[in-house]
């Protein structure tokens, strides 16, 4: 589904991703985590070139969209992407957020955006919140409303980049709940985060980052019981 | 001192005719340099800098350079290669324009720059094209904050029209320079002029202050929100 092939990104001279080397498969959830400044939210963001690529191959698909001449607004329409900061349109209500997109883009009629997104409002809970504007929700209830708008493209596969790391403590549960929803219904998930609970019980498989490479790949139940490398264990031992 | 009120009233008619050019010079001038700003604005923001290098130089000279001495060269160097003789109205109008393009061009660069790089993201991220971003995305955002700084360049401009005058454009300063000259008194005819000028740019704020309500709508009333960061999971970050 999704492969990275030798993947380098630097900016300026700061190299932050080395040599990335991953393959992805259908209904996977592959959980990133890794200290700050390791390359995980730089990586996670070339992976439908939010980023410019700036070595090596990312295939989605089987397209490479490290090439220039890729039309990368369609492969974007199947990766959705959900951000630390929401980033929710604050000028439009919760219902034309979501509805937003399918319409430009996929010419979707308004009839049929607002059937689905009011149906994805009620999967994140948030039914009763379609009229308002995003500055009256919580934070939490800001991130669903992201995911379902991620979701209402009818994506593929779903990036999460630290999706609960802007969120009061109370409010995390709620988004991780929806996110394990949705991995249990099949979705493709890649998942920057620092909740190892999640990564444990949701995860298929744990991407540990450092430097700019990936230094270990496990199961979860692999990495967190018996990490491999001296640089993982040194990490789990100051956050589990 | 005796104020002669009939000077004013028997020039009233001029006054007003001349406050109509005024105002249509000021907003044909405003409306068409707003369409130039938007353009030098977006090539102001091209990323290849040798392409971007016209437009900056642009918004350099229409702004280091006093508007007189504008209304000056295209009154009299360059309009008369196009309109022989020259039409004072039509000169006033093209400095306008052309002076107006560059202050409103930083205008649009400032307001589409102030929307948080975030929002663009995700709208990029949610597969829309460049245009298709800026048009439901960042500009419906931006006109926002342009508001305020749209409205005072209007003011100024208005008030700049009267520069006109010298050129013999018949707007509202330009009559009460010939009351003045068919009287000979000055205080009538300038205090007219003045209060009129007042009037006008006293409603147009009105205008704007207006408009900045209407549209202020979820943005504004945000207050800034602290974020919060979560302490649990990795140290340090």
């Amino acid at each position: 589904m999704i492969s990275v092939k030798n993947l380098k990104k630097s900016f300026g001279d700061l190299e932050v991703l080395r040599d990335i080397n991953v393959e992805i498969e259908e209904k996977e959830v592959v959980v990133v985590i890794g200290p700050s400044g390791s390359g995980k939210s730089t990586f996670i963001r070339c992976l439908n070139r939010i980023e410019d690529i700036t070595g090596g191959h990312v295939y989605i698909e089987g397209t490479d969209i490290s090439q220039r001449k890729v039309n990368i607004n369609k492969v974007r329409t199947d990766v959705g992407m959900v951000f630390q900061q929401f980033n929710l349109f604050p000028h439009k209500t919760v219902l034309e957020n979501i509805m937003l997109s399918p319409m430009v883009v996929r010419k979707w009629k308004k009839k049929d955006a607002e059937e689905k997104a009011l149906s994805l409002l009620r999967k994140v809970g948030l039914e009763d919140k379609a009229g308002v504007f995003p500055e009256s929700l919580s934070g939490g209830q800001k991130q669903r409303v992201a995911i379902a708008r991620a979701l209402c493209m009818e994506p593929k596969v779903m990036l999460f980049d630290e999706p609960t790391s802007a969120l009061d403590p109370e409010m995390v549960g709620e988004v991780l709940e929806v996110m394990k929803q949705l991995a249990n219904e099949g979705m493709t998930m890649i998942v920057v985060t620092h909740e190892m609970g999640f990564a444990r019980e949701v995860g298929d498989r744990v991407l540990f980052m450092d430097g700019g490479y990936i230094v270990e790949e496990a199961k979860p139940e692999e990495i967190f019981s018996n990490p491999k490398e001296e640089r993982t264990k040194a990490f789990l031992s100051k956050v589990l | 001192m005796d104020f002669r009120w009939e000077i004013i009233s028997e020039y009233l008619p001029f006054f007003m005719r001349g406050l109509g050019y005024t105002i249509l010079a000021s907003l044909i001038g405003f409306l068409v340099g707003a369409l130039i700003g938007l353009v030098i604005g977006m090539g102001k923001s091209l990323s290849n800098p040798i392409l971007r290098l016209p437009f900056i130089w642009y918004v350099n000279i229409f702004r280091g350079t006093p508007l007189l001495v504008q209304i000056f060269l295209i009154h009299f160097a360059v309009m008369p290669i196009f309109i022989k003789p020259p039409e004072p109205l039509i000169s006033l109008i093209v400095a306008l324009a052309l002076n107006s393009a560059a202050y409103i061009a930083e205008i649009f660069r400032a307001g589409i720059n102030s929307i948080d790089k975030g929002q663009r993201e995700a709208a990029y991220s949610l597969g829309m094209n460049h245009a298709q971003v800026l048009r439901h995305v960042v500009l419906p955002q931006a006109f926002k904050r342009m508001i305020p700084p749209l409205g005072n360049e209007f003011i100024v401009l208005v008030k700049d029209s009267s520069l006109g005058a010298v050129i013999a454009a018949p707007e509202l300063f330009y009559w009460g320079r010939v009351a003045v000259g068919a009287y000979s008194r000055v205080w009538e005819p300038y205090l007219a002029v003045a209060v009129l000028y007042f009037v006008v740019c006293l409603v147009l704020s009105y205008v704007q202050s207006f408009l900045e309500r209407k549209y202020a709508t979820d943005d504004q009333r945000k207050k800034p929100k602290k974020v919060v960061r979560r302490s649990r999971g990795a140290a340090g970050h």
